[in-house]
């Protein structure tokens, strides 16, 4: 199949695995933002071709992941209120929130719904007028633009029976954070392809000119990591530090304008709580004032509440690349994909779910 | 208008400190009916307690019992599928071949069937029409008849269209012992074709995707086939139908009811580029996409080939592949060889897979 073979061609994947260990004559830590990215590294074992002290760590780029769990918690409320259609991508509905999660929810006779694309929300809400509907928006950058999309479809409609609850969180204010703190170990980063592929990669200049850290912007198969991977490498070095991008077969400097300009219109920048992170200062995206009336935050009377995590979880050190995932006490134990402790447990594209399901054989020997 | 939240939702709430795990054991999910872990539990804390014999415990697809020294195959299979019609067959055809199906993986001669129906008030005479004159068709071709039947209808708003249910009765041929507690290291798997068929074809039909050929279900009685497999030997452990939970949940139960690890070669498997197509798309993993029309078998390695070269001769296994082996470690794990040369666990899913966000 086109575009997926040749990314996925063992020999090229070896070919460039090889000029890896041959360029590399220092240990470097780099990180995979993106939990797609953390993914495909874990499913095909590219750790495993690596030089063995070039270390990939994994980022908090996994959407489900991050998102509060107060969040949760307040969609799964709003699903069991007898008028409420509560839409969702597939993926959320697992995640559990401080004690019950959307599928339960759902058994309970809530109205929750899966849906690919946020417009299918307000084409629930078009279709009845006498519920309310409320779209769980998520994601990062890369879901944002069709989530305003849908906000500005249903505004344009007057579709008063459409809202949205809003954890949009953005990649750029995260490295930042990453950058700052005073335990980071990162090197250089594989920025997330899907996310530049809307907002162009001339964003990332500020972050490799104020920190002097390469950045390269990265897909998603082995060969797109592997590729990435030695770019950095490279860089690393010969001592350099610039933005490159790899991913050049979706990803241009400035991006999709009509998809930022959508995004621009409808949502407004945002202090943000990441879950398993903490809060982080502009990272996030919230509706602006004209969409109040499609604010299920405003629409609704939802209680506001502080969720701690776990104590003995380690999620915040996973998500800053300063632990894996086996290194916690409990991982595999009494913390699976099953009943997860934490963030990076709760989606497969979480780092320590990836490790549960590619590698808990080599991690248990 | 703003609503209230209720001084219960609000007090009962305040009281939480910590997210505490929740285990799936005070009501049922749907996950409970993926065929993946959660329904592996349903049926090891509540049925099988409750309902235990020898028989029952083996947990194959069929049960086989004897009776006046013939031994006789026994499987049913409820049919909740949406759409009831779907490119490659419809609710009808896919309960006879599933039931066959299940008979035929314990290697039975397939002989008579039971339908049940469970029709929703206001359902379409002409859609209940087409739904049984496929059944007879698919029962015709297969060489099986319908014998008995039951009907009940619901009230509306109380069921969703149609349900099907089919028992099966077939009887094993002397010699023949299949299990999935079976498998020995040194083994080899065999699998009869490209997966992932059925599942995308319902999939792309519910949610409305199209795309540049129509992909069709695999839906297909595999009797003929099992057959022409176990007339070259008799060194064939155990076949299972990789249905619900796909290719992986199937091996996966297999590794764990024989204590063994299975390793397989990933390019091997052979995913047809529309269902890698959609499944790219949609953020799932072809491994746990049911099929419908396909067996795995577990061979004896130096049957193995003979049984490929059988498979292969009969229109059903023409893409037939040794996907891999049995191995001694690893137990109760399945494992796999990737296209780089690396290792990686194919986990059994909890429950459904989810379509991914991004």
């Amino acid at each position: 199949m086109k575009y997926l073979d040749e990314y996925r061609d063992a020999r090229i994947a070896r070919a460039l695995a090889s000029e890896i260990v041959e360029s590399a004559t220092q240990p470097w830590v780099l990180m995979e933002i993106c939990g797609g990215q953390t993914h495909t590294i874990m499913r095909y074992g590219i750790d495993e071709l690596l030089p063995r002290d070039l270390e990939l760590v994994h980022g908090p780029g996994c959407p489900v992941c991050v998102t509060p769990l107060e969040t949760i918690d307040k969609a799964i409320e709003l699903a069991l209120r007898p008028d409420v259609i509560l839409v969702s991508y597939g993926d959320m509905l697992r995640v559990p929130g401080s004690r019950s999660d959307l599928f339960r929810a759902k058994a309970q006779g809530a109205d929750v719904r899966i849906a690919y694309s946020p417009t299918e929300a307000v084409k629930i809400a078009r279709s009845h007028p006498g519920h309310k509907v409320v779209f769980l928006a998520i994601g990062f950058e890369t879901t944002a633009p069709a989530n305003a999309m849908a906000a500005w479809q249903a505004k344009r409609e007057g579709l008063t029976n459409f809202s949205m609850l809003v954890s949009h969180v953005l990649v750029p204010p995260a490295i930042r954070a990453l950058m700052v703190s005073a335990s980071n170990r990162v090197q250089g980063f594989i920025a997330p392809g899907h996310v530049c592929t809307v907002m162009g990669c001339g964003e990332y200049e500020a972050l490799v000119r104020d920190f002097r850290v390469p950045i390269v912007v990265g897909g998603f198969e082995p060969v797109d990591l592997l590729e990435a991977i030695l770019m950095l490498v490279k860089q690393l070095e010969a001592g350099e530090a610039k933005l490159e991008n790899q991913y050049v077969r979706s990803v241009s400097y400035l991006g999709n304008l009509p998809a930022q300009q959508i995004m621009n219109e409808v949502f407004e920048v945002a202090d943000q709580k990441w879950r398993g992170i903490g809060a982080i200062p502009q990272s996030g995206l919230r509706l602006r004032e004209e969409y109040a009336i499609h604010d299920a935050n405003r629409v609704f009377d939802l209680v506001e509440l502080t969720v701690n995590e776990p104590a003995e979880c380690i999620a915040a050190q996973v998500l800053q690349g300063l632990k894996k995932p086996p290194d916690c006490p409990v991982f595999g134990m009494r913390c699976t994909p099953e009943n997860p402790l934490g963030a990076p447990m709760v989606s497969a594209e979480g780092a320590c779910a990836a490790y549960y399901h590619y590698r808990r054989h080599t991690v248990a020997s | 208008m703003p609503q209230a939240a209720t001084p219960e939702t609000a007090r009962t709430i305040a009281q939480l400190i910590c997210p505490t795990p929740l285990p799936a054991k005070d009501t049922i999910l749907l996950g409970h009916g993926s065929g993946g872990k959660l329904s592996a539990e349903l049926i090891r804390d509540v049925f099988l307690p409750a309902l235990s014999n020898p028989t029952l415990a083996r947990l194959d697809d069929q049960a086989i019992v004897n009776v006046n020294g013939t031994r006789l195959a026994f499987t049913t299979d409820s049919f909740v599928v949406k759409p009831l019609f779907f490119p490659g067959g419809d609710i009808g055809s896919l309960a006879v071949h599933g039931t066959i199906n299940d008979l035929a993986m314990g290697g039975a001669i397939p002989l008579f069937l039971s339908a049940a129906f469970i029709i929703e008030e206001g359902f379409p005479m002409e859609d209940l029409r087409r739904v049984v004159n496929s059944m007879h068709r698919a029962a015709e071709a297969a060489g099986v008849q319908v014998v008995t039947g039951d009907t009940k209808v619901l009230e509306k708003g109380k069921g969703d269209g149609l349900f099907v249910n089919t028992t099966g009765i077939g009887i094993v041929p002397e010699g023949v012992e299949l299990s999935a507690d079976r498998a020995r290291p040194g083994d080899k798997v065999l699998l009869s074709g490209s997966i992932g068929e059925h599942g995308i074809a319902i999939l792309a039909q519910r949610e409305g995707l199209e795309f540049e050929s129509a992909i069709q279900s695999d839906s297909a009685a595999l009797h003929t086939l099992v057959a022409d497999m176990l007339r070259v030997t008799g060194e064939i452990r155990c076949m299972r139908d990789p249905t619900r939970g796909g290719v992986s949940s199937t091996l996966n139960e297999i590794a764990e009811q024989s204590h063994v690890g299975i390793e397989l070669e990933e390019s091997t498997i052979t995913v047809r580029d529309e269902v890698r197509g959609a499944c790219e798309l949609l953020g799932l993993d072809p491994m746990y996409v049911a099929n419908e029309g396909k067996l795995i078998a577990i061979v004896a390695a130096s049957a193995a080939d003979e049984v490929l070269q059988a498979m292969r001769r009969h229109p059903l296994g023409l893409n037939s592949q040794i996907i891999g082996a049995v191995k001694e470690e690893n137990t109760g794990l399945v494992t796999m060889r990737t296209a780089l040369g690396t290792t990686r666990i194919v986990d059994m899913l909890a429950g459904d897979q989810l379509p991914r966000i991004c």
